[in-house]
Order: structure tokens, then C-alpha cells, then sequence
């Protein structure tokens, strides 16, 4: 006989509502229905009612923790139909401020899944050194979570000597602790017990399921949005991060070196950063059609904007990362123990806010 | 088998103190341009209403007649200093969050 479990909306586990129904035989799940929409805010509705240039800071507040890099999707889809070219620096400024903020999501995502499976110390580490990301984004920007920096045709604010300095320095400093986090989480073998081999994802199921990011990453599939060199990512030439285990552990192990990598990348776009405008002033109103993708913290993000000469848009259209990843997800938990659901769950690093916008 | 690896981060911390601060008494300062509080200096404006335009959230509202009036709302605000960046008077600007507005006590 089996029961049925509701996991969520509110559990320990879960930084945001999303309810699974597990289906349990003894303790092993063997279905599982998701439920979404507790957090449903109509933000795809509301931006057709503010106008295009209002609607970058609406866009920037359908996630919480990719802030940035939605605004930038956002700005490269209406440069794209306006066709209003963007400055170097620009670029090169929001690749800066997209690596902080993919270093602090999988801070985030670290810490929380060292919680999932019970090591505190562990997830509060990973929490201090996120703090110092934290404030590299507020020393540069303004804000420490919605950075409002990114607008159409470029960038609002410039870095100087300074900024860039104390944001080297932090970075020197997340560096040395996260090196030595990582080792915790990559060879102890308290860890090790709870996410090698748990929720295992085959390369062939990740790619039918259409897995995007770190989810599709871990499980051997090379598919990095970074590399078809958007903003500046072009001249930084981005070598993927991929594990071919496809488990909790693999894709643990991805983000752990995508930090690193991401350090590297911020470090490399500092020493190239060239000198230039801003942003290049525009007049009149997008109209036309044009699809947009980039890579986000957790996997591809896809824009669809039409707009039609006014200065709303008539369409607009977001499907996050963690919606193309919901599915995977369904395979993962199914045939695991219960135990093991909510680190399963945490090492897709859902984002239910962006799921349901 | 590895057991305890984060030992060493551990004894660190434990003679270094706390990483966090006592809030209310120690609180940390601003950074220079950080956008905590927005401000008006009355005396500049001139009620174009530009700002009230720009603002994505409606927190603004510029009145001429019959009276002249700037009204804010604080909880409507979200900080994106749009308003800031249209102010043909520069009249407006971002403070930092323990800065008090005028009426405040
Ligand atoms: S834009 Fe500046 S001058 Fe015009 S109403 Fe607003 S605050 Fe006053
Ligand atoms: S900061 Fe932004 S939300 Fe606040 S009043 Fe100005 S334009 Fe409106």
C-alpha cells in the first residue's frame, strides 16, 4: 500500500514554496506530482502595462538572487530590436557584475545544501564568504541584491580605481576561504555519504528532459550559454565546467569550480577592461520580434520580447532556468528515499520565484 | 576517508570571534553612493513632474495646481534612483540608510 507525503511548501529544506507530492512505497518514493504557484506575482502582465525602459527594474525583481543577469537578458533583447549597439566597457561591466552574482547564487546554493543535509558550520562558512560578494555588489553598485545597474544601451554606473580594488581584494579573500570549503565538500566523507550517487540523472534522460545549467552540466552534457559570447564573454573565452556522474555530487562539484572559475573570469575581465562610453543614447520605441538567451546561475534563461512601436511592450515572455529543470528534477527524486528528497531538491538549486514569475 | 576537514576553519573561528556585528549598537556604515533613502531638497524643485513619469512604481506624485506639491511614498519606493538620473534640477538625490527624512524622528 502506499501513502502519499506532501513535501512543501513549507519545509525545512526549502528556501522557497513548491510543493511535491511524493507517493511512498515503505520509504521509497515512486511518484511525484510537483504543485506550483504559491508565489505567482503576474510580472510577465505588469510589464506590459509600464513602459519598455520601467520595465527594467521590474524585470530585475523577478528573481531575488539573479537579479542582474535578468535585467541584462532584459536590455540585450531590447538593444537587439532597436538595434542600439553597446559601448565595450559596458559589456565588459556586466560580465563583471553577472560573475558576482552567479559567485553568490552558488554560495547560496553551497550553503544550502550543506543545511539540507544538516552541517551547519558548514552552510554558515559559505554564507560569510557570500557576504563579501555581497559587498563588492553594494560598494559598486548601490545595492546589494538589486544592483539596478544594467540599462538599455549599456550601464548606469562605471567602476573606479577604487571599487575595482576593493572588489580584487574581496575576491582574494573568497577565494582563499572557498578553496578550503570546497575541500569539505568535495572529500568529507559525512558528505559524501549523503550526495554521491543520490539522485542520479543519466546524460540521455538530462537532454530529453531538457536540463539546463549546473543540472544538465553534472550529468556530461557540454552546454554552456557563456560560450556563444554574449557581452563580453567573446574575448574571456569560457572553457564549460562539466562532471559526467550525474548525481548530487557531480553537480555539487560543478558549481564549487564554477566559483573558481567565475573568480577567474571577473579577475581576467578587470585586467581587459577597456576604455569607453557607457551607454549610447536611443530614441524611439522597439517594435518587431526577438528571442534572447543567457546564461544564468542556474542553467539558460530564454527572452521572448514583440514589441509594436509603442512604448509598451505587447508580449513578453521569461522562461527561467529552473522551469526547464523541473522535469529532471521529477526523474531525480523518484525511486530515492525519502530522506534523501530534500538534498536531491537543493542540488537542482530550484528558484520558485522565477519559476512562477 | 576524510573526516573532519573543516576542523582547522573551525578553531580559527572560534579565536577570531564573531563574523557578525551586534546590530543595533554596531551597525555597519554605507558605502559612498549606496541608494538607502531617496531625498528631495524642496527649495530647487520645480514641479515638472518628470521624475513621477519615470518612476516604475508610482511612488511620486507631482502636482502644480492648484497647489504645488512633491509627495513620496517611502513604502512604494523601490531604489532604482530612475527618478535621480530624469531630475532636470538635480535636485533629488540617493542618501545613505541612516540618514532621516526631515519629519522623521
Ligand atoms: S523632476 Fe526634479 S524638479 Fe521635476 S518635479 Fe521631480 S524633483 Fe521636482
Ligand atoms: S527611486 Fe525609483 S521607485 Fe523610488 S521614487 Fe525614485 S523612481 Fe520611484
Amino acid at each position: 500500500m502506499s501513502t502519499i507525503v506532501p513535501f512543501g511548501p513549507q519545509h525545512p529544506v526549502l528556501p522557497e514554496p513548491i510543493q511535491l507530492c511524493l507517493e511512498l512505497e515503505d520509504e521509497r518514493v515512486v511518484s511525484v506530482i510537483p504543485v506550483v504557484g504559491y508565489v505567482h506575482r503576474g510580472l510577465e502582465k505588469i510589464a506590459e502595462k509600464k513602459d519598455f525602459i520601467q520595465d527594467t527594474y521590474l524585470i530585475e525583481r523577478i528573481c531575488g538572487i539573479c537579479s542582474f543577469m535578468h535585467s541584462m537578458s532584459y536590455c540585450m533583447g531590447i538593444e537587439e530590436l532597436m538595434s542600439i549597439p553597446v559601448p565595450p566597457r559596458a559589456l565588459y561591466l556586466r560580465v563583471i557584475w553577472a560573475e558576482l552574482h552567479r559567485i553568490h547564487s552558488h554560495l547560496l546554493a553551497l550553503g544550502l545544501l550543506a543545511d539540507a543535509f544538516g552541517f551547519e558550520n558548514l552552510f554558515m562558512q559559505y554564507w560569510k564568504s557570500r557576504e563579501r560578494i555581497m559587498d563588492a555588489m553594494e560598494c559598486t553598485t548601490g545595492g546589494r541584491v538589486m544592483l539596478s545597474s544594467c540599462c538599455i544601451g549599456g550601464v548606469r554606473r562605471d567602476i573606479d580605481e577604487n571599487q575595482k580594488k576593493f572588489v580584487l581584494d574581496q575576491l582574494k579573500e573568497v577565494e582563499k576561504e572557498v578553496t578550503s570549503l570546497n575541500r569539505t565538500m568535495m572529500e568529507d566523507y559525512s558528505v559524501k555519504q549523503r550526495t554521491v550517487g543520490i539522485g542520479v540523472l543519466s546524460k540521455e534522460a538530462a537532454y530529453a528532459q531538457g536540463a539546463v545549467g549546473p543540472t544538465a552540466r553534472g550529468s556530461g552534457l557540454v552546454m554552456d550559454h557563456r560560450m556563444s559570447g554574449y557581452a563580453a564573454y567573446r574575448e574571456l573565452a569560457i572553457e564549460p565546467v562539466v562532471e559526467t556522474a550525474g548525481d548530487c555530487y557531480a553537480r555539487t562539484m560543478v558549481r564549487c569550480r564554477e566559483v573558481m572559475q567565475s573568480i577567474d573570469l571577473i579577475r581576467r575581465a578587470f585586467a581587459q577592461l577597456p576604455d569607453s562610453e557607457l551607454k549610447t543614447p536611443f530614441k524611439g520605441n522597439p517594435s518587431g520580434e526577438a528571442v534572447i538567451r543567457c546564461e544564468q546561475p542556474r542553467g539558460e534563461v530564454l527572452y521572448y520580447f514583440r514589441g509594436n512601436g509603442t512604448d509598451k511592450l505587447e508580449r513578453l515572455r521569461v522562461r527561467t532556468p529552473t522551469f526547464a529543470n523541473i522535469p529532471a528534477m521529477l526523474t531525480m527524486v523518484q525511486n530515492c528515499q525519502l530522506p534523501d528528497v530534500g538534498v536531491i531538491i537543493i542540488s537542482v538549486d530550484p528558484c520558485v520565484s522565477c519559476t512562477e514569475r | 576517508m576524510r573526516v573532519f576537514t573543516l576542523f582547522k576553519e573551525i578553531m580559527a573561528n572560534l579565536v577570531h570571534g564573531p563574523a557578525t556585528r551586534k546590530y543595533p549598537y554596531v551597525r555597519r556604515p554605507d558605502f559612498p553612493g549606496t541608494r538607502g533613502r531617496l531625498m528631495i531638497d524642496e527649495s530647487k524643485c520645480i514641479f515638472c513632474g518628470l521624475c513621477a513619469r519615470k518612476c516604475p512604481s508610482d511612488a511620486l506624485e507631482v502636482t502644480r495646481k492648484p497647489d504645488q506639491m512633491w509627495k513620496f511614498d517611502q513604502y512604494k519606493c523601490i531604489l532604482c534612483a530612475a527618478c535621480v538620473e530624469a531630475c532636470p534640477k538635480k535636485c533629488l538625490r540617493m542618501a545613505p540608510r541612516t540618514e532621516k527624512y526631515p519629519d522623521e524622528e
